[in-house]
């Protein structure tokens, strides 16, 4: 039973069915449990927060990464599946909290002051939360004094700002003197990320890393952790 | 079931309907006066005892005639004259079913060329960096074989978007004489694809070997009439108005037969037609329908196809320039003249002036392609892999060419608009209005596997370098490597006992091969 569970759950989190109202790619799945109703009951079942990230939520994202990397897959499948895991994510980030388990990370994502664009800011949001970050979007538009607020209250390991337009990249900057002036800076990890912006950029303004999208983002942030 | 081919909706036209009925009175008069000059004499009497003004012109070391052919026999002509073609294949979910009245695109290989472009690559470094080292194509012309032609037809019968197979090489090995070389292009042809064949004819003698041919691959001579796996290419009138003696006799004798052929003629404007697009378009739609005329007086109901390929001239040659834009605007009205008669449209797009495969030839023959398709021609001659005019065949350029029609044909699928779909698409807006990322991704994965989005170009490289050239190759040679459905063993056999003249190593049933 919690074979089948575990691998219900990996089936799903590959056909990127987050609930049982998703279609997936094999539409004989349609109307079958998703990836949350699967974490659910795999929960009543007795089986570990960690055996489901583990055996089913990261073994199923590493199929999904071999099929995105065969160009059999897409980025909307790619999203898909993170979604479906960064739902299940939701469900047990609690549990892994309550028995003190370390989560990947928390990541706090915001689109600065004056830029309203957030495709890619989302994209990356949900490839984060399906691989096992903990994200809290902060949406569009975001002054600097909220970023610090947050940043202060929060106490995430990442900050990833982002920026569409050349004359909204400056507030990047804008955000990253903010933190070092309310002594910030040291206690997270600045990424920037967005059309506009690059590698150069992140050095002239002190950030620690520039991204070009979401894949990079996720490989940055692990080298962040083994380093 | 026949192919689908690709139905334009609302087909690009030039012309106005009045524009259409100033050329076609222009075209009657021109038949009258000045008329065509004849060198067939079994022609000349035809039209004589059917009617129209012949006269002996003296004076001429070769004989010829004067004809002037009046509007009713033009008119019952047209009237006789099938307004849906059936041209057959040896898969009979191959076959092309063409309606003059309808604009329904089937894309077609050739014409003949004399030059086959081998391509090899070679890598170069960079002198100031040699650890930075590119691979360039380099294309090495060499005259055709029946090797290449059979090589040509393989890969065609395994590029999608290709309904039908003219042939693309010469064939000019040392054993093909004028005796042998059209019972061994035909044979090259059918043995390697089973999609539509057709073809000129070199030899009017080789014409009963080469109908006994595709008799017995299609299983009678009735099976043929119902499934016309071959058809044939004429150009009888020669530009400005002249039906040459060879090819008229050729195609009055494909007519007897009762086979589909095409009445085809490519005047130059500028050289061999006026340079103006009214006189271009006056004359072509004069020779056209002149030889039509002939055709049903030679055989009423023969299967014909109206076939155009007018073409401007190069001012610094005065070649052939098939990627002027006005021999696309020649060909397009041509397909609208056509249509005006009902009568199936052979045209012609794709070619271009360029020797290699390049930005150049991708330029030219995707700007053609386009528009001439938009006009919905039925048989669209559209040179898969043609280069230099009419002059060279690359394979490689083939395998690109495929690319763009996939293109094309995706832009003209039919837009899926109605209440039904809009009130879906309604319910999908208000649905991710409400979520937080307000983003349609899911919605996407629905219809991606369904061939409702068009793919990516296929020769993309992951990086910034461009390798569509080497990407292609790699893809002609799986095509290559795909199996052929050949003739079956029993048939090949008794086509090889029966028809004189074919090359034993074109037998792949003969031991060894």
């Amino acid at each position: 039973m919690s074979e089948d569970l575990i691998n219900m759950i990996k089936e799903n989190v590959i056909q990127g069915r987050k609930t049982r109202d998703d279609i997936g790619i094999d539409e004989s799945l349609s109307g079958t449990p998703g990836v949350v109703e699967l974490t659910e009951s795999a929960l009543v079942n007795n089986i570990s927060p960690e055996v489901i990230i583990a055996q089913a939520l990261t073994a199923g994202m590493r199929v999904v990464g071999e099929k995105f990397s065969t160009k059999e897959y897409f980025i909307p499948d790619m999203l898909a599946s993170a979604d479906a895991v960064g739902a299940a994510m939701d469900i047990l980030n609690p549990l892994l909290e309550a028995s003190n388990v370390e989560t990947k990370g928390k990541f706090v994502i915001a689109t600065v002051k004056g830029d309203i664009h957030d495709i890619g800011k989302n994209i990356v949001a949900i490839l984060l939360k399906g691989a096992g970050y903990e994200v809290n979007d902060l949406g569009i538009d975001v002054p600097e004094d909220k970023i610090v607020s947050v940043v202060r209250e929060e106490q995430p390991d990442y900050l990833g700002l982002s920026a569409l337009l050349t004359t909204t990249m400056v507030e990047m900057g804008v955000v990253i003197k903010a933190l070092e002036e309310n002594s910030l800076r040291d206690k997270v990890k600045v990424l920037i990320g967005g059309a506009a912006v690059s590698d150069d950029y992140a050095k002239e303004i002190g950030a620690d890393a520039f991204c070009a999208d979401g894949f990079q983002a996720i490989k940055v942030l692990e080298a962040f952790e083994t380093a | 079931m026949p192919r689908e081919g690709i139905l334009v909706n609302n087909p690009v036209e030039r012309l106005s309907s009045e524009q259409v009925r100033q050329i076609h009175k222009a075209s009657m008069e021109i038949l009258k006066d000045p008329g065509l000059l004849c060198f067939n004499k079994r022609a000349a009497e035809i039209f004589q005892s059917n009617g129209a003004g012949v006269a002996s012109i003296s004076g001429s070391d070769i004989p010829c005639w004067h004809v002037k052919i009046p509007e009713k026999l033009v008119a019952d002509a047209l009237d006789s004259a099938p307004k849906t073609v059936k041209l057959g294949a040896r898969n009979p979910d191959n076959a092309l079913v063409m309606k003059g009245n309808e604009a329904r695109v089937y894309y077609i290989t050739g014409s003949e060329t004399n030059t086959w472009l081998d391509v090899d690559f070679s890598t170069y470094a960079n002198k100031s960096d040699p650890t930075k080292e590119i691979k360039v194509p380099e294309f090495l012309p060499r005259r055709g074989t029946v090797a290449d032609l059979c090589d040509s037809a393989h890969v065609c019968e395994h590029l999608e978007t290709v309904d039908g197979y003219i042939r693309t090489v010469n064939i000019q090995d040392k054993d093909i004489t004028e005796d042998n070389k059209d019972v061994n292009k035909f044979f090259a042809c059918l043995n390697n694809t089973t999609k539509h064949v057709m073809s000129g004819l070199t030899s009017l003698k080789q014409l009963d070997n080469v109908v006994k041919m595709a008799e017995l691959i299609a299983g009678s001579q009735d099976k043929l009439k119902e499934n016309p796996i071959i058809s044939f290419i004429t150009c009888l009138v020669k530009s400005p108005l002249q039906f040459v003696d060879d090819t008229t006799e050729t195609f009055m004798e494909i007519c007897q037969r009762g086979l589909p052929v095409v009445v085809s003629s490519a005047p130059q404007a500028g050289t061999t037609a006026p340079m103006k697009e009214a006189g271009i378009i006056a004359q072509i739609n004069a020779e056209v329908l002149a030889g039509i005329t002939l055709g049903q007086l030679v055989n009423k109901g023969t299967p014909v196809l109206y076939g155009s390929v007018p073409v401007r001239a190069r001012m610094d040659t005065l070649g052939d320039s098939y990627s002027a834009v006005e021999t696309s605007q020649y060909n397009i009205d041509c397909v609208q003249m056509a249509r005006f008669y009902k009568i199936p449209n052979y045209s012609t797009s794709g070619v271009c002036d360029t020797k290699i495969p390049g930005q150049q030839s991708s330029i030219e023959r995707l700007f053609s392609d386009i528009v001439v398709t938009l006009s919905g021609p039925q048989y669209l001659h559209c040179a898969f892999g043609l280069l230099d005019g009419n002059s060279v065949f690359c394979l490689l350029q083939a395998v690109l060419d495929d690319t763009h029609f996939q293109r094309v044909k995706f832009f003209l699928k039919s837009p899926l608009i109605n209440e039904q779909e809009l009130t879906e698409i309604k319910k999908q807006i208000k649905d991710v209005v409400a979520t937080p990322q307000k983003m349609f991704i899911n919605y996407i994965r629905q219809v991606m596997r369904t061939g409702e989005i068009s793919p990516p170009y296929p020769f993309e490289s992951d990086d910034d370098s461009d390798n569509v050239f080497s990407l292609a190759y790699e893809r002609l040679q799986e095509l290559l490597a795909k199996p052929v459905e050949h003739i079956d063993p029993d048939t090949t056999a008794r086509i090889f006992q029966d028809i004189p003249g074919l090359l034993p190593r074109l037998n792949v049933y003969q031991e060894g091969r």
